[in-house]
C-alpha cells in the first residue's frame, strides 16, 4: 500500500516536471504580436528629475520613480497629469497621446521642475 | 543589509533609552553640533552668544511667560536618518515637561506627519497628549497637505482658522500670527503666502499699537535662506512690510531642520531644529534630503526651542536645546 503511494507520488512529480519542461521549451506566441509601445523612465534623485528634459514619441508611457527618502509628486504645470504622492521607490506612469511640450513639477518641492517633449 | 538596519535601530533605541550624556560630553557635543545659542534682545540691540553652562536655566528667569516651539516631527518617517521619529518626539515632550518654568503653550511649526496619513496624525496627537502644556498651536508643513489640499489637517488642527489654516491670537500682550506658506505652491517657486492671506494679514495687524510685540510663525522660512533648495517664501517681503512699524517682531520657522538666525532692523528671524532628523547646511550636500549622522549623535541635532518674553523690559530670549541635554 505504502509503496504504491510512493510510486503515484513519483509519477505525479515526474509529470509536473515534464509539463514544466514542455512549457519552457515551447516558443511563446501571442495572437497580436506588435512592437511594444515606447517607454521611458524619469528617476527622482536628490530632489531633481533625471533627465530633466525627456523626448519621447507619441504614445510613449513615461514612468517616474522616486528614489529619495522624501516623498515627491510629478504634476503637469498645465494640469494635464498629476501623480499621487510617491513615497520612496513608488512609481507613477502617464501615457502621452498628443505631441507637445509638457512642463511638470513636484507640488511638494516646486523648485523641482522638468519637461516631457512628445514628438 | 537587513541586519545592518536592525543594528542601527537597536543602537538608536538604546540611545533613546539612555540619554545620560554627562555635562562635559554634552558641551563637547554642543560644540560639534553648534546648536545651542542664547539670544536676547534689549531695546532693539541683539546679543547672541554661545549656549554655555547654566545659561539655559537663567534665560527664563524674570520672564513674564515662555512658550516652546517644536517643529518637523515627520511622524511616519522610518528611514535610516531616524528609524523611530515617534521616540524622538517623545524625548522632546519629556524635555518640555521637565522645564523648571512651565511654558504657557507649545507652537508646532509644521510637518507634523510624513505623508499626511490619518494614522500619523493619530500618533502625533497621542504623543502630544502627554505634554503638560495643554494648549498647542499649529501651522501646516507641506507634508501635512500632501494629497487632499490640507482638508484633513484643517479638520484636525485648523477648525477656527481662515483659508488654508492661518489665524492670530493674543497672549499676555503679545500678538501671535500663524501663517501658511505651503499651500498652492507654483512650479519653480519657493514657499508662498498668496494674495488672500496677505490681505488678511494686513487687515489683522491694522490698528494695533506699534508697541505690541509681534510673533509670526510659519513652516517655511519667511526669509530667503537658500533659493536653490526652495528655502524661502516668494512673497514674504510683502508680509514683512506690514510688520515694519512694530517695535519688536519675532519670526519663527521650521522646514530646514537646523538653527539659522538673522536680525534685520527690529525683526528677528529664527528657525528651529526638527524632532525627527537633521538636514544639511545650505549647499553642503547634493540635496536637502535627510542627513544621516551616527546614531549616538542624532539627539544632538534634534531639539526644541524655548522662547521667553520679558514684556516690561521689551527683551526676548530664545534658547535652542538639543534633545541630548534632557539627561543633563
Amino acid at each position: 500500500m505504502r509503496s504504491r503511494n510512493v510510486c503515484v507520488a513519483i509519477l505525479a512529480a515526474t509529470s509536473v516536471i515534464a509539463i514544466v519542461l514542455l512549457l519552457a521549451g515551447s516558443p511563446i506566441v501571442r495572437a497580436n504580436d506588435q512592437p511594444s509601445a515606447p517607454r521611458a523612465d524619469v528617476k527622482i534623485d536628490n530632489f531633481s528629475f533625471g533627465p530633466q528634459t525627456i523626448t519621447v514619441p507619441v504614445g510613449a508611457t513615461v514612468t517616474w520613480t522616486n528614489r529619495d527618502d522624501i516623498p515627491h509628486t510629478s504634476a503637469s504645470t498645465e494640469g494635464v497629469f498629476r501623480s499621487k504622492v510617491m513615497d520612496t521607490d513608488e512609481k507613477f506612469s502617464y501615457t502621452f497621446t498628443k505631441a507637445g511640450t509638457y512642463p511638470y513639477y513636484c507640488t511638494i518641492h516646486p523648485k523641482m521642475t522638468g519637461q516631457v517633449v512628445v514628438k | 543589509m537587513a541586519n545592518k538596519k536592525h543594528d542601527l535601530i537597536d543602537q538608536n533605541l538604546q540611545d533613546l533609552n539612555n540619554d545620560g550624556v554627562d555635562r562635559r560630553g554634552f558641551l563637547k557635543c554642543m560644540a560639534w553640533a553648534g546648536t545651542g545659542l542664547v539670544w536676547t534682545m534689549s531695546g532693539g540691540v541683539p546679543v547672541s552668544r554661545a549656549f554655555a553652562k547654566n545659561i539655559g536655566k537663567d534665560a527664563g528667569k524674570g520672564a513674564d511667560f515662555s512658550f516652546v516651539q517644536i517643529s518637523d516631527s515627520h511622524i511616519g518617517f522610518n528611514k535610516p536618518a531616524n528609524p523611530d521619529v515617534t521616540a524622538t518626539l517623545q524625548v522632546a515632550i519629556n524635555k518640555i515637561n521637565a522645564m523648571p518654568d512651565k511654558p504657557d503653550f507649545i507652537i508646532h511649526t509644521g510637518d507634523l506627519s510624513q505623508l499626511s496619513k490619518p494614522s500619523e496624525f493619530d500618533t502625533l496627537d497621542q504623543a502630544l497628549k502627554g505634554a503638560t502644556a495643554k494648549q498647542i498651536y499649529y501651522v501646516p508643513g507641506e507634508h501635512d497637505m500632501l494629497s487632499d489640499n490640507g482638508e484633513q489637517y484643517l479638520q484636525r488642527y485648523g477648525k477656527a482658522t481662515k483659508g488654508s489654516g492661518w489665524y492670530s491670537f493674543d497672549h499676555k500682550g503679545v500678538h501671535f500670527v500663524g501663517l501658511v506658506n505651503v499651500a498652492n505652491l507654483k512650479a519653480g517657486g519657493m514657499g508662498s503666502l498668496g494674495h488672500d492671506q496677505l490681505e488678511w494679514l494686513e487687515d489683522d495687524l491694522h490698528g494695533r499699537s506699534a508697541s505690541t510685540p509681534i510673533v509670526l510663525f510659519a513652516h517655511i522660512p519667511l526669509w530667503t535662506i537658500y533659493p536653490d533648495w526652495g528655502w524661502g517664501t516668494d512673497d514674504s517681503e510683502q508680509a514683512l512690510s506690514y510688520v515694519k512699524r512694530f517695535g519688536s517682531v519675532t519670526v519663527l520657522n521650521g522646514h530646514i531642520h537646523q538653527i539659522m538666525q538673522k536680525v534685520e532692523g527690529k525683526v528677528s528671524f529664527h528657525t528651529a531644529m526638527s524632532t525627527a532628523f537633521p538636514q544639511p547646511a545650505p549647499g553642503s550636500a547634493p540635496s536637502a534630503g535627510p542627513m544621516k549622522v551616527p546614531a549616538d549623535q542624532l539627539q544632538q541635532v534634534l531639539g526644541i526651542t524655548d522662547v521667553n518674553y520679558v514684556i516690561s523690559g521689551r527683551s526676548l530670549a530664545i534658547v535652542d536645546s538639543p534633545l541630548a541635554t534632557s539627561g543633563s
